[in-house]
């Protein structure tokens, strides 16, 4: 067995089952007790009330729920929490807050990233996450030379936030923002 | 979602002898497919077995000159692993082609292999549909079939395998490696896989209940331009209606398969003699036994298309 989780018991039971999990979110260490069936978007949401992560879909198809778990983007919403025990894992409250804004969160209010916000928090995450794959060099679909070194281009950033959808439309200008904050960087 | 016991054991053997001695347990591993299935009651496991303990996430060649490729190992590190990049073009195109980046990062190579359909009488649990509840029927059959099989299906089912991966890896002649809950290992061939649905469709592939699948082996590079085209609704993030994964050389001999039209990646290498003659002559081969329904009929001519678009490419 691996972690604090011990198998319960086989029999059919209808009961919630509680599990101790433990893992840290935006630098801080947090130890719940959750509902098996609890998704790591609920957990931050609910529990630990770090509202920033929407829920949109709940179904892993909008993107809004978009956090950094090991340095790497995933949906919370299709994720067990109980199954991320010691995972490092950042929401948008930890990329940034109003007096230290994140370049990339800087970037979305210049560039006007976003009108109803609803998915504003998701992008961003997922846009921190997609200029990072791109300079660890993995391709996407619109990479013309697999082999190659993946530039940061329009057409691989459409590409790479397709799991993001904006139902405002503000995807011209998340693409300005995200190719800004990659400009800054290089 | 049901409620569920859960447990995140150390070994293959011991992940696979939980799942046969529980009633109604099942594997997870990155749960993108699985999760959504509970949240809609579509699957209703008591009793999870976690496999994200077990290691088996690593890309390894093999002594032939192939790659075996670890249960874990994500969709993303695949796709960008050097060799596969370089050696087996078709499948990082078609993983690249799946999903979105967030899914990517999480989906694992064989649970890639075991997503279900997306059938859309599948997911409404109002429909009928053998394959989620066996014996209820076929919604699909006059219903909404656009995106569904045009063969190899049956009375009973006429769903597809949603994946891109799996088309690739049938192209590829790729081998399935498990052990069951008793520690005994064997190897499927991608081909036996996946099931055609018959009269029961609720069973997807040909595993044994509680076999966990370790690996998936690769024989070693086929020469040749590697190829996965996918045609769907939008430009990114959507299922195909009709895939194409090939390996041709540009007088247009290779091997293809394609996705989005059956139950499994379709493949008929008795076809593929007559590649360089052009796409015609190998789709009448490989759908002479096609059964499209009114609204999916489109997917022969957009099969023929995809592949002469295919073989173009394979020219240049």
């Amino acid at each position: 067995m691996v972690g604090a989780i011990a198998p319960a018991a086989a029999a059919r039971t209808d009961e919630p089952v509680l599990v101790k999990v433990t893992f840290t979110v935006n630098g801080q260490r947090r130890d719940l007790e959750l509902d098996t069936r609890t998704s790591l978007l609920d957990a931050t949401r609910e529990h630990l009330h770090l509202t920033g992560s929407k829920k949109g879909c709940d179904h892993g198809q909008c993107g809004a729920c978009t956090m950094i778990v090991d340095g790497r983007r995933i949906n919370a919403c299709l994720t067990l929490a109980i199954m991320h025990q010691g995972a490092e894992i950042t929401t948008i409250e930890g990329l940034g807050g109003p007096d230290n804004l994140h370049p990339m969160q800087a970037a979305f209010v210049k560039h006007d990233g976003y009108q109803c916000g609803y998915c504003t928090p998701g992008q961003i995450c997922s846009g921190v996450a997609v200029l990072e794959e791109i300079k660890a060099g993995i391709p996407s679909h619109v990479t013309a030379n697999l082999e190659a070194t993946p530039q940061i281009t329009e057409a691989e950033i459409r590409e790479r936030m397709s799991g993001n959808i904006c139902r405002c439309g503000a995807y011209s200008n998340i693409v300005e923002a995200m190719t800004e904050v990659a400009g800054a960087r290089a | 979602m049901k409620s569920f016991t859960y447990e995140r054991p150390s070994t293959p053997a011991e992940a696979a002898a939980a799942v046969g001695r529980t009633p109604e347990a099942k594997f997870i591993a990155g749960g993108t497919n699985l999760l959504d299935l509970m949240k809609l009651q579509i699957e209703t496991p008591r009793h999870l077995v976690d496999v994200n303990g077990l290691g088996l996430d690593t890309v390894e060649p093999t002594d032939d000159g192939g790659l075996r490729i670890g249960a874990l190992v994500r969709n993303t590190d695949l796709a960008a692993h050097p060799r596969v990049r370089k050696d087996y073009g078709v499948l990082a195109r078609a993983l690249l082609a799946g999903a979105s980046g967030q899914l990517r990062n999480k989906a694992t190579t064989a649970g890639n292999l075991l997503q279900r359909t997306r059938c859309p009488y599948f997911y409404d649990t109002a429909q009928a549909c053998n394959k989620r509840q066996p014996g209820s029927g076929c919604s699909a059959l006059d219903g909404v079939s656009r995106q569904l099989a045009v063969i190899g299906g049956s009375d009973a089912c006429i769903a597809t395998h949603p994946g891109d991966m799996a088309v690739a890896m049938r192209v590829l002649d790729a081998t399935v490696e498990t052990v069951d809950g008793v520690g005994a290992a064997r190897t499927i061939p991608i081909a036996e896989f996946h099931r055609l649905p018959g009269d029961d469709p609720a069973r997807d592939t040909n595993l044994q209940p509680g076999e966990l699948i370790t690996a998936v082996t690769l024989p070693k590079p086929v020469a040749g331009t590697h190829i996965y085209r996918k045609v769907r609704d939008r430009a990114s993030y959507a299922y195909a209606l009709v895939s194409v994964a090939a390996i041709l050389s540009k007088d247009g001999s290779g091997h293809v398969a394609f996705g989005g039209v059956a139950h499994k990646p379709w493949r008929v290498e008795a076809a593929e003699a007559d590649l360089p003659k052009g796409a015609k002559a190998v789709t009448q081969q490989v759908f002479a036994d096609a059964k499209p329904t009114h609204e999916n009929a489109y997917k022969l001519t957009l099969a023929e298309r995809t592949l002469g678009a295919a073989l173009n490419q394979a020219r240049v």
